[in-house]
């Protein structure tokens, strides 16, 4: 329960840190945001890993992957 | 003089304005629904290990897949400049299991040691590009011998106003049905045939809520958050997983027909320099049948030039067991749930690799509708043993 919620803690500080250092950026300025390797999900060629990752570990989501459904893993 | 002066500029003005370009700030919007992309995605994947639960926690789990899918996108605007998108996705996985072998051992090569699933999938989403928001729904169906599933979704998300920041929200349901094929020694007397029709079949249905905050932080940085929450219902075991109890008598895996899982997920991607990006994710995952886990990863795009990259990457992963979970004869005629599936047991993985980018400006092999290759290998551990090798080749097509 302690590790929860120093878990919930670190996700909340980072967050405030990173939101509070948050600078507007034009359309004009989003030359690296728009590498595809910038992309905030995950890559194509990672489909198959989540696929057995999800097979082979008791937890799965939080990552564009299934977490139910489709499969006759749990 | 001064009208005639006043007519020939005036002339002229109207003559600039006829042939001059119109300054209306709309851009030129392809109203037919047009090809955008596709990808062709391939991996061979084989595992080996010792803790097989179709032999109650013992035994072989060597197993290769082989998986190919398909992903076409089109895309068009309608009257009001909205942007609609259509993908189709199938995906077809053969597999060959030598543990699924052991379901009937009488027979020398059983149905089940070999399997092929097939999974075509169709999304549409309509975006608007002025106010930033987007909605999309979305079917799905999987088939497999003993594995039958219909999905759906719906999901939404908002641009702030500056555009750096995404809100969005999905929920999927899905519907399955599992066949219920127990190993031959626990089956009942009506189903020794191993006719597909003899077996009956249980529900398992899940419903996935998922809230998600993306934020560009600055001209490198970005950071996303996302938090789910899955409910399953139904039989969430497999019926042909064996469990051997101390009194060496055989079960078959039982499992609580409920299940919430909570997963909360962080990802971040930094562009440093001009070379190099690191693409960062984290997951804390608990559940209540007692698994807790968190799983970290990062990957490190190098570009040697603009159009080629190496992605070496490295995920660490660990859980606790499942409250249910205990090995070999472990278990005893008091327990009220009981499984010998290793991938429920507490154990930490690793898994490594490395891959390559090739994107072209004049397309692979002078080929302009082949726009990237990417082919990617990975090895994964556990501490059980287990270990398995994954190679993934993905073409985009433009």
């Amino acid at each position: 329960m302690k590790q929860k919620h120093f878990l919930m803690c670190c996700f909340a500080v980072t967050g405030m840190v990173l939101l509070n250092s948050c600078t507007t950026v034009k359309e004009y300025q989003k030359n690296k945001l728009n590498d595809s390797e910038m992309n905030l999900s995950s890559r194509k060629a990672e489909k198959t890993e989540l696929n057995f990752l999800t097979y082979r570990e008791g937890s799965s989501g939080g990552n564009g992957g299934k977490t139910g459904g489709g499969c006759g893993c749990n | 003089m001064k009208k005639l002066l006043l007519s020939v500029i005036g002339m002229y003005i109207g003559i600039l304005a006829a042939f001059s370009q119109t300054t209306t700030d709309s851009v030129y919007k392809n109203r037919k629904l047009s090809f955008e992309e596709a990808n062709l995605v391939s991996s061979f994947y084989g595992q080996n290990g010792n803790n097989s639960a179709v032999t109650g926690g013992i035994g072989t789990e060597k197993l290769t897949d082989i998986s190919n899918s398909i992903d076409v996108k089109f895309s068009g605007y309608d009257k009001r400049y909205r942007k609609h998108s259509f993908t189709g996705d199938v995906g077809i996985d053969h597999y060959t299991s030598a543990s699924s072998d052991k379901i009937d051992p009488k027979t020398i090569s059983s149905a089940s040691h070999a399997d092929t699933r097939i999974y075509p999938s169709i999304n549409w989403t309509m975006e608007n590009e002025k106010k930033g928001s987007t909605i999309g729904v979305g079917v799905s169906y999987s088939t497999e011998f003993d594995y039958q599933s219909f999905g759906a979704n719906i999901s939404f998300a908002q641009k702030t106003k500056n555009k750096n920041g995404e809100f969005s929200a999905k929920i999927s349901a899905y519907l399955d049905q599992v066949t219920l094929i127990y190993p031959i020694e626990l089956r009942p007397a009506n189903q020794q045939g191993g006719d597909h029709n003899d077996y009956a079949t249980a529900p398992r249905n899940s419903i996935n809520g998922e809230l998600g905050y993306s934020q560009i932080i600055n001209k490198n940085l970005q950071i996303s958050f996302s938090g789910e929450m899955v409910y399953q219902q139904g039989y969430l075991a497999l019926p042909f997983h064996r469990v051997y109890f101390n009194d060496n008598s055989v079960h078959i895996e039982k499992l609580p027909s409920t299940r919430i899982k909570v997963p909360l997920a962080f990802r971040a991607n930094y562009f440093a320099g001009d070379k190099l990006i690191f693409r960062t994710w984290y997951r804390n995952y608990h559940d209540d049948w007692g698994i807790k886990s968190n799983a970290v990863q990062l990957e490190t795009v190098y570009k040697i030039t603009p159009f080629f990259s190496v992605t070496p990457f490295y995920r660490f992963y660990q859980q606790s067991a499942a409250n249910q979970f205990a090995a070999l004869q472990q278990h005893t005629s008091a327990d009220e749930f009981y499984t010998s599936n290793y991938d429920l047991s507490k154990f930490n993985s690793n898994f490594f690799g490395a891959g390559f980018r090739i994107a072209p400006p004049n397309g692979i092999f002078k080929n302009k509708h082949i726009n990237a290759l990417e082919l990617r290998y990975g090895h994964y551990q556990k501490t059980t043993g287990m270990n398995a090798n994954i190679v993934t080749l993905h073409l985009k097509f433009k």
